[in-house]
């Protein structure tokens, strides 16, 4: 038998590449290969829907194409190591697969604190359904909920926590929450109306110490300040899940880095022809921005270069040289899509908004329905509205660099 | 000829749909979705994408 493709991560980015495969004409084997137990599922829900309502698996699991029904699952059973050169993959049961083709799709991580003496119970992170659920049953009304860290994630169970009578405290370390995705003034009226629902802000402030014994009872800061606490929920943001790959000629720093057509790099910057990485775990040039390589941790991302290797690698190992140097030569180059929802918050953004150097409000009032742009001299690299939502999509088409701006 | 239906339960509203089917689905003034239950078969493959790409999962089509 000939050798299979190896897809290592069950979640959208593997489950799309799987698919795309598939519907560009690869019959070959193909295998699927997720540490979780579960088929996979959709994760926006996670921080809102799971954790409100009694959400199971069957709510939020993708529906599966036809087109899958010949495809190894090795769910339950993480990739621990991988071998480039001899072309193997190697599970945490000891299973070692063959592969023709390696698509990483591992995803994230959330990234945890580390104290001495940490209580086994009431500390939580939000990244899988196993991580919702478990919080979902400590999210009582009156329960002290503190929430370490105030990005996207940690603002979303915070409008959750406290919709469900939580009373929340979130402790951030900038001046206001989501400052680097937002910029300054969208992200303090966003904090604003937070705390108009009851949520507490502690900002400029980092979590020097956990208390209690079996069960967290209390968080301490640096700023000396003691907060009583039920529930610690930490959202400090991720990490990528490269560790299997170590000992191998690849870049993983900060993610694997791979070129515009996704192929996964050498250290050397050499690409690897049957090496790919789609999703979250991806470092990619954007080239409508600028040629760094950045993580983009956005809803459309893993799905749009899944489509890309999928057709991509199917016509490679179809053996058409043409039609694969033609696709090879499309360049990833995506809009990068993210929505949040926090109480009647409804946020919309296109583009990098991290890369700007200034933030104007476009239309709509400060308070209200708004859309800011997000610019590098007058080009717009990104585009962010509550509310007004056809409005923020008309901007979509406009975000990038058209100009060196080094 | 292609049936369509959105669990308006699900939706969300978040017209990540629009950019993929835009024959099909659009936001009105009001930011709601609305959406052709028909379409013409050639929008198969953009019906599919925008299937795949709903955040909430709220789209199928109907056998």
């Amino acid at each position: 038998m000939s050798r299979p493709v190896v897809v290592v991560g069950a979640s959208m980015g593997g489950l799309r590449t799987a698919e795309t495969l598939r519907k560009s004409g690869y019959l070959g084997p193909l295998v699927v290969i997720g540490d979780e137990p579960h088929a996979p599922y959709n994760r926006p829900p996670l921080s809102k829907e799971v954790l409100a309502t009694d959400v199971s698996h069957d709510a939020v699991a993708f529906a599966l194409s036809d087109v899958l029904d010949d495809v190894m699952w090795k769910t339950g059973n993480a990739a621990v190591a991988a071998d480039l050169d001899k072309q193997t993959v190697t599970l945490a049961d000891g299973t070692v697969v063959d592969y023709e083709a390696l698509v990483i799709a591992t995803g994230l991580r959330p990234r945890r604190l580390d104290f001495d003496n940490r209580p086994a119970r009431g500390i939580h992170a939000i990244r899988t359904l196993d991580d919702a659920m478990a919080l979902r049953s400590e999210l009582v009304p009156g329960a002290n909920v503190v929430i370490y860290g105030a990005g996207f994630i940690g603002c979303e169970a915070a409008a959750t926590a406290t919709k469900l009578g939580a009373q929340v405290t979130v402790v951030g370390k900038g001046d206001v929450p989501m400052l680097r995705p937002l910029g300054h003034e969208l992200a303090r009226d966003i904090q604003r109306r937070h705390e108009a629902h009851g949520v507490a802000f502690v900002m400029n402030a980092q979590l020097t110490g956990v208390r209690g014994d079996d069960r967290v009872t209390g968080v301490t800061l640096d700023t000396g300040v003691e907060l009583p606490c039920d529930v610690l929920i930490e959202s400090l943001g991720s990490l990528p899940n490269t560790e299997f790959l170590a000992g191998n000629d690849i870049d993983i720093e900060a993610g694997v880095h791979v070129d515009a057509a996704l192929h996964a790099l050498r250290t050397t910057g050499d690409a690897w022809p049957n090496v790919f990485a789609v999703g979250d775990v991806a470092r990619f040039p954007i080239p409508k921005f600028d040629p760094a390589t950045r993580r983009v941790e956005h809803w459309n991302i893993p799905t749009e270069m899944a489509r890309k290797v999928g057709k991509q690698l199917a016509l490679q190992l179809a053996g058409d040289a043409d039609a694969h140097a033609t696709e090879v030569a499309k360049h990833f180059d995506p809009v990068p899509s993210f929505w949040s929802d926090q109480f009647e918050v409804s946020l919309l953004a296109y583009g990098l908004l991290d890369q700007a150097t200034d933030v104007r409000l476009l239309e709509g009032e400060p308070g209200g329905n708004c859309i800011y742009g997000y610019f590098v001299g007058d080009d717009m690299v990104g585009v962010c509205g509550i509310g007004m939502r056809s409005k923020v999509m008309a901007y979509r088409n406009k975000v990038g660099l058209t100009t060196s701006h080094g | 000829m292609l049936k369509i239906h959105v669990d308006m339960d699900k939706c969300q509203h978040y017209g990540q749909c629009v950019f993929d089917a835009p024959e099909v689905f659009a936001l009105n003034d009001d930011d709601k979705l609305e959406y052709k239950a028909t379409a013409d078969d050639s929008e198969r493959e953009n019906v599919q994408r925008a299937i795949d790409i709903c955040p909430m999962q709220a789209i199928s089509f109907v056998e």
